[in-house]
């Protein structure tokens, strides 16, 4: 069974599609990555998948069940960690746990023995009857994914789970997050804008575009498509130099940037110094020559011709910092 | 229907309210400071004309139902913050129903507004601005009444604004044109009956009216209308905004 299907998924905004159309097949147990820049409408899939916003059209099935029609069943198969915080920080650790399982109609007794479980699986427990506005940003998080795995579900959506953390805390979530899928069995779907991300912890990613999907297949295959090495030179002479490579049998593809050449060789150690006295040969200059093995972000690069990179914070990104700053409470 | 749902959820707003001690004392202040200065001097220097008690008397069931609506539509229209920046996505995404979740926050805010208001009433009978003899198994029961029907109501009217609403750039209009005139029409500090017959026409459209006019009936013995009536359009007003306001809630992100 596939853990997720959907067909012609559609959401728009007046006239504007976050999200044109995407037909995914996710299988079940699989680490599935949507790999997009921000905009690209990676958390509005993710929120159409999880009942919270309605399609606009198309149709999907969540563990089984259809998407439009059975949306509890959705809804208690499915845990999700958002992007935004969504704890209550004035309640405890426990509580927020607590509130999780009643939510879900889970028993007393079981409800019970889970917060001890998943307190311990992101080992919370020394504060787990603190107030959650005593916590940090990291434990904040784990906290989260704990309360998504509170009622057991069989697919764990996480919404860019490690943005604004730490890098010693990102990495100890990657190991959460890689031990919940292996050990646990657990069906993941995760957004995420880091390349290292995407490429560390997914079975298969989605690069996702202005609504659409790019490319998607294993980490591995997506960068074999680029085909070995890429030597990325600098020139006084970009043109030039593009002509004069095209003809070598060492190179297998050329590509031009406003400031420099991506060439993509099969080994890169052995075509470096070829390229560079092939070029002193013809009088070019060569400011700088890097090689480097293909990373998901030449993926990118390959199929949208732009770097994945931070956009300027949105407006609602800069009411929300406002707010924290502000520390507006009712 | 989860009522358990509705149950956790209600639990959840009483936590957060004993929690914040200060915010219990800030939504006293206002109705506090009111009930003093306004009640007691003005009191020396107004007389309402036909009636025999005092200004501070008059403006008991006024403060009363003043803090109702201050609480109540504002916990209400407080789910635009958790709808922008959170907690709302998690209860969202919960499997239950949308109608369980609207009521167990209707009931837990309207809980959170009725303790405050019952704080008030017991102030103004300390200060003497109600009256000892005029409290009976009775008339507190009706002033319950009336009291938890004015909580209900308006942050029912909360919630439906803040289910149309995505952020708080219309709250100072709410404030202007909604909560205001409400509040002032309802005759908690203007004796309506003296007033010009426009005014007291348009004051008829006010909901807050029959929840003062209701509580000034059983507190001093005076009112406008009958207390039947009073409470007969209050109870009809909250039914309609609890029914609007689910109705809306269950709407929203559609």
């Amino acid at each position: 069974m596939n853990a997720i299907e959907t067909k012609g998924l559609v959401k728009k905004f007046g006239d504007f599609a976050a999200v044109a159309g995407i037909n995914l097949e996710i299988k079940e147990g699989e680490l599935f990555g949507l790999l997009g820049p921000n905009g690209a409408g990676k958390t509005t899939t993710i929120s159409m998948l999880s009942t919270i916003l309605k399609p606009s059209s198309g149709s999907a099935s969540v563990w089984g069940k259809d998407l439009l029609h059975d949306k509890d069943s959705v809804r208690k198969s499915i845990g999700i960690v958002f992007q935004d915080p969504s704890l209550d920080d004035e309640l405890t650790g426990r509580e927020n746990l607590d509130f999780h399982g009643r939510m879900y109609a889970m028993e007393p007794g079981l409800i019970h023995e889970r917060i001890a479980e998943v307190l311990k699986l992101v080992e919370l427990e020394s504060k787990a009857d603190a107030l959650v506005k005593t916590y940090s940003g990291g434990m904040k998080r784990r906290l989260e994914i704990a309360r998504g795995l509170m009622h057991k579900p069989k697919i764990l959506f996480l919404d860019e789970p490690t943005i604004g953390l730490d890098p010693q805390t990102r990495r100890n979530l990657w190991e959460y997050i890689r031990n919940f899928n292996k050990k646990d069995g657990i069906t993941i779907i995760l957004t995420t804008h880091y390349m290292e991300e995407a490429d560390f912890l997914c079975d298969r990613i989605a690069i996702i575009d202005h609504g659409k999907i790019i490319a998607l297949d294993t980490p591995e295959k997506l960068k074999e498509v680029l085909g070995g090495d890429i030597i990325t030179v600098e020139s006084t002479d970009s043109n030039a130099l593009k002509k004069l490579l095209e003809g070598q049998v060492f190179v297998k593809e050329t590509k031009l940037f406003d400031e420099h050449l991506n060439v993509s060789v099969d080994n890169g150690g052995k075509a470096l110094p070829k390229l560079i006295e092939l070029a002193q040969k013809n009088k070019i200059t060569v400011d700088s020559a890097v090689l480097k093995r293909p990373s998901l972000e030449d993926v990118f690069i390959h199929y949208t011709g732009r770097t994945i990179r931070e956009e300027e914070a949105s407006d609602k990104d800069k009411a929300r910092m406002q707010v924290k700053v502000g520390g507006f409470r009712r | 229907m989860e009522f358990n749902a509705i149950y956790i959820m209600w639990l959840r707003e009483m936590k957060r309210f004993f929690r914040a001690k200060s915010r219990i004392i800030g939504n006293l202040s206002m109705p506090f400071i009111w009930l003093v200065i306004m009640g007691i001097g003005l009191s020396s220097s107004f007389s309402i004309p036909g009636v025999k008690f005092d200004y501070l008397a008059f403006i008991a069931p006024g403060v009363i139902g003043m803090t109702l609506l201050f609480s109540s539509i504002f916990s209400g229209i407080s789910v635009i913050w958790e709808k922008q920046f959170g907690f709302l996505k998690e209860i969202l995404v919960a499997p239950v129903s949308r109608t369980s979740i609207v009521l167990g926050k209707i009931f837990g805010s309207a809980t959170i507004s009725f303790i405050n208001g019952v704080l008030i009433m017991i102030i103004a009978i300390l200060i003497g601005s109600i009256s000892i003899a005029s409290l009976s198994v009775f008339s507190i029961l009706l002033a319950i009444i009336f009291m938890i029907l004015i909580c209900l109501a308006f942050v029912s009217v909360g919630i439906a604004i803040a289910s149309r609403l995505n952020n708080m750039e219309g709250f100072q209009m709410i404030m202007s044109f909604l909560v205001m005139p409400t509040f002032f029409l309802s005759g908690a500090f203007i004796p309506l009956q003296n007033a010009p017959l426009w005014m007291g026409t348009i004051a008829m459209f006010d909901p807050l009216l029959y929840g003062v006019d209701g509580l000034r009936g059983v507190f001093l013995g005076v009112s406008q209308f009958p207390i039947a009536i009073d409470l007969g359009v209050l109870a009809g007003f909250c039914v309609a905004m609890i029914l609007l306001s689910s109705y809306l809630f269950r709407r929203m992100g559609e």
